[in-house]
C-alpha cells in the first residue's frame, strides 16, 4: 500500500482558498464549513440523516399499531390506509416493525462506526510514532486481517456472539473495521513525527502517550471524523448482511437485516415486505456516506485517491 | 521488476499461509464438532465419538499445535485437506464447487473493473457536469446496498420483466435448469442465462467502488504537467488523456484492487447464497453451521489462494504501469 504512505500532510488549507484582504484569517473548521456549505451532496446527506433520525424517534407515534401487535384479520395484506407498509404473514404491522428495526440498526451503526475510528486512530498513531519492531508487527497484523474477508470471520465468531446480547455485535463490527484507516493514520503520523513541535515535545521529555493524545490525534482528527462518518454506513451494511443470514441480531430482537430476511421469501410476490425495509436501509447508508464524502472533499480539496 | 513481483508474491504467500493456519486454530477453538454426535439418539459412547473425531483429526483433546501439524503433513504427503464430517474428501468437494465460484468471480470482477474504470474516467473528465453527477449518485446508491439486497432487487425486476414479456427470459434460481434436454449448446446457453443476474449483482458493487476511486485518481492526474506537455507536443486531448492520464491513474487503482479483492470475495459468497448456487461460499457457511473444521479451513485456503493470485496480478499490473519500480 505504498500509495497510502504518499499521503500529504494537510498543512494549511488556507493556502488554497483566497481570503478577502483585510479579513481575519479564518480558523480551519470555519474554512471546512464554508466549503461544505457549497456542496449539495452535504446538504442532501445531512437532511437525509436528520429526517431518518426524526422518523426513527417519532415515527411510531402516528401509527395505530405497536410493533408487537398482531392483526389477525389482515394477514399478509398489502399497503393500505390501515397498515401503511402492509402486514406480514402473521399480521405484524410492517411499518412499526421497520421503525423498531431501523432504531436497532442506527444505534449499532452510530456506535460501531466511531468506535472503529477510535481504534484506528490509537493503533495507527502508535505504529507510526513508535516505528521499528512495534510498527512491523502492527502492519503485519493489519495485512493479515485484510487478506481474508471479515465476513467469514464474523460468521465463524457468530456462535459466540449469539449467546451474548446484540450489544456485543457493536464491538465485533468495530473490531473488524479499523484496519484500512489505521494504515492511513500510521502514514500521517510518520510524517507528523518529524515536525518541529512534536520533536520539541519529545525533547522536553513528554511521554509517548501524551504526545499521541495531545499532538498527533488532534492533527489527524479530520481524517478520523471522516472515517467515523463513513464507518456508520459500513457498520450498518455489515450488520444487515450478518443478520440477514442469521448470524447477527437474533430474534426476538429486530433489525433491518432480520426484517429483510423475513421479507425475502415473499420478495417476488409481495415486494413491499422487502422493498420498504430495503429502501429505508439504502436511504440511511446513502445519507451517511454522502456526508462523509463531502467532509472528505471539504477537509482536503486537493488530494484524491490518497485518502483511505 | 521481476524481483519486485517475486518479493511481493512471497510476502502474499506467507500471509496466506498464516491466515489459513490461524483460521484452523480459530475454528478449532470456536466450533464444537463433538456436539453433533452427542445430540444423537441413542447417545454414542465417549469412546465412539472420540474415535470418529480422531479419524477426522478434529478431536479437541488433541493439542491444536499437533492437529495443525498433522493437517499440514497431510497436505504435503498425500495432497489431502482431510475429510468433511460427512466423510467425503474436502478436496473433492472443493473441486466440484470451485468452478461455480470461479466463473462468477472472474467474469464479475473483469466486468466490474472495466466498467468501473470507464465510468470513473468519464466522470472525471466531465467533472460537475450532469453525467458526472449521475454516475456519482448512482455509485453512491449502489454502495449503500448490501450485496444480498442488490441480488434480490434484481430478482424482483427479472420476475416483473418475465411476466411483462410473458416468457421466461431470465432464469435465476440455481446454476442451471435441472433435467434440461438438449445438446451442448443448449446446456451452455442455459448456464449463461443463469449466470446473468448473479454476475450483474457482483459486478455492480465492484464497478461502483472502482469508479469512485478511478474518478479521484483521474482528477489528481488531470491537472498534472505532463498532460499539458503531451498536449503541447501535438497530441489530441483524448489521446493525451488515455495515453498519459488513464495509465497513471491506474497505478493507485492496481493497489486498491488488491486491497478490495477480499470485499469482492465476501460479496460473491453472499450472492451465491441468495441465488442458491452451490459454490465455495455456500460450502464455507455450511461448514460453520455444521461445525466442520476441515471444510472451513479448506474454504479459507481457497479464498487465501485467490487473494494471493489477485495480489500478485495487481503487482504485475503495478510494475507494468509504473516505470519507477523497474529497478
Amino acid at each position: 500500500m505504498e500509495v497510502l504512505s504518499e499521503l500529504p500532510v494537510t498543512d494549511s488549507p488556507e493556502a488554497t482558498v483566497p481570503t478577502k484582504p483585510g479579513s481575519k484569517p479564518a480558523s480551519r473548521s470555519r474554512m471546512v464549513f464554508r466549503r461544505l456549505r457549497h456542496m449539495p451532496r452535504f446538504w442532501v446527506g445531512i437532511v437525509g440523516l436528520a429526517l431518518i433520525s426524526l422518523w426513527a424517534i417519532f415515527g411510531l407515534a402516528p401509527n395505530a399499531w405497536n410493533p408487537t401487535d398482531l392483526d389477525v384479520l389482515n394477514m399478509g395484506s398489502s399497503p393500505s390506509a390501515l397498515h401503511w407498509f402492509g402486514t406480514s404473514d402473521i399480521g405484524e404491522d410492517i411499518y412499526a416493525q421497520t421503525i423498531v428495526g431501523l432504531r436497532k440498526s442506527l444505534i449499532i451503526g452510530l456506535l460501531a462506526g466511531p468506535l472503529a475510528s477510535i481504534l484506528a486512530g490509537i493503533i495507527g498513531a502508535f505504529a507510526g510514532y513508535l516505528g521499528g519492531r512495534w510498527d512491523k508487527v502492527i502492519v503485519w497484523f493489519i495485512d493479515l486481517l485484510l487478506v481474508l474477508p471479515s465476513l467469514f470471520l464474523f460468521v465463524l465468531l457468530s456462535p459466540i456472539f449469539k449467546s451474548l446480547s446484540w450489544v456485543a455485535l457493536i464491538f465485533l463490527l468495530a473490531a473488524f473495521g479499523w484496519m484500512i484507516m489505521a494504515r492511513v493514520i500510521r502514514a500521517q503520523t510518520m510524517s507528523l513525527k518529524e515536525r518541529d513541535f512534536i520533536k520539541a515535545a519529545r525533547f522536553m521529555g513528554v511521554d509517548t502517550w501524551t504526545i499521541i493524545r495531545r499532538h498527533i490525534l488532534p492533527n489527524v482528527s479530520s481524517l478520523l471524523i471522516i472515517d467515523a462518518t463513513l464507518g456508520v454506513g459500513a457498520a450498518i451494511l455489515s450488520e444487515t448482511t450478518l443478520s440477514y443470514f442469521g448470524f447477527g441480531i437474533q430474534a426476538p430482537d429486530v433489525s433491518l437485516g432480520t426484517l429483510l430476511n423475513a421479507g425475502q421469501g415473499a420478495a417476488v410476490t409481495r415486494p413491499w415486505l422487502f422493498v420498504f425495509p430495503a429502501a429505508i436501509l439504502v436511504w440511511t447508508v446513502l445519507s451517511a456516506s454522502l456526508v462523509g464524502d463531502a467532509l472528505r472533499d471539504a477537509v482536503d480539496p486537493t488530494s484524491g485517491v490518497n485518502r483511505g | 521488476m521481476i524481483g519486485f513481483v517475486v518479493k511481493r508474491f512471497i510476502n502474499y504467500a506467507i500471509l496466506s499461509i498464516i491466515a489459513t493456519l490461524s483460521a484452523y486454530v480459530l475454528a478449532s477453538a470456536i466450533l464444537n464438532p463433538a456436539a453433533r454426535y452427542y445430540g444423537r439418539n441413542p447417545r454414542p459412547s465417549d469412546a465412539t465419538v472420540n474415535a470418529i473425531l480422531d479419524g477426522l483429526g478434529v478431536n479437541p483433546h488433541t493439542p491444536v499445535i499437533e492437529r495443525v501439524w498433522t493437517w499440514l503433513v497431510n497436505i504435503v504427503t498425500h495432497g489431502s485437506l482431510g475429510d468433511t464430517i460427512h466423510n467425503t474428501s474436502v478436496l473433492s468437494e472443493m473441486t466440484a464447487r470451485a468452478g461455480t465460484s470461479l466463473r462468477l468471480l472472474i467474469i464479475g470482477t473483469i466486468i466490474a473493473a472495466v466498467v468501473g474504470v470507464a465510468l470513473g474516467v468519464w466522470g472525471a473528465v466531465r467533472q460537475y457536469k450532469l453525467s458526472d453527477q449521475v454516475i456519482s449518485y448512482g455509485s453512491f446508491t449502489i454502495l449503500a446496498m448490501p450485496s444480498f439486497v442488490i441480488g434480490i432487487l434484481l430478482m424482483i425486476l427479472a420476475t416483473n420483466l418475465n411476466s411483462i414479456l410473458g416468457i421466461q427470459l431470465i432464469n435465476f434460481t440455481g446454476e442451471y435448469t435441472p433435467g434440461l434436454d438438449g445438446g451442448w449448446w443448449d446446456q451452455f446457453a442455459d448456464r449463461a442465462g443463469h449466470l446473468v443476474l448473479p454476475t450483474i449483482a457482483l459486478a455492480l458493487t465492484g464497478a461502483a467502488a472502482y469508479s469512485r476511486y478511478q474518478r479521484s485518481a483521474m482528477l489528481d492526474v488531470l491537472s498534472a504537467d505532463y498532460i499539458r506537455t503531451a498536449r503541447s507536443k501535438g497530441r489530441t486531448r483524448g489521446s493525451a488523456l488515455v495515453r498519459h492520464g488513464v495509465r497513471v491513474a491506474l497505478i493507485p487503482m492496481s493497489t486498491y484492487f488488491a486491497y478490495s479483492f477480499a470485499t469482492i470475495l465476501a460479496g460473491a459468497a453472499v450472492i451465491e447464497q441468495v441465488f442458491s448456487w452451490h459454490g465455495m461460499g455456500e460450502f464455507l457457511f455450511q461448514a460453520i453451521q455444521q461445525s466442520d473444521i476441515n471444510a472451513f479451513t479448506g474454504a479459507i485456503l481457497f479464498n487465501a489462494i485467490l487473494v494471493l493470485i489477485a495480489g500478485t496480478l495487481s503487482d504485475v499490473a503495478y510494475s507494468a504501469l509504473d516505470p519507477r519500480v523497474r529497478v
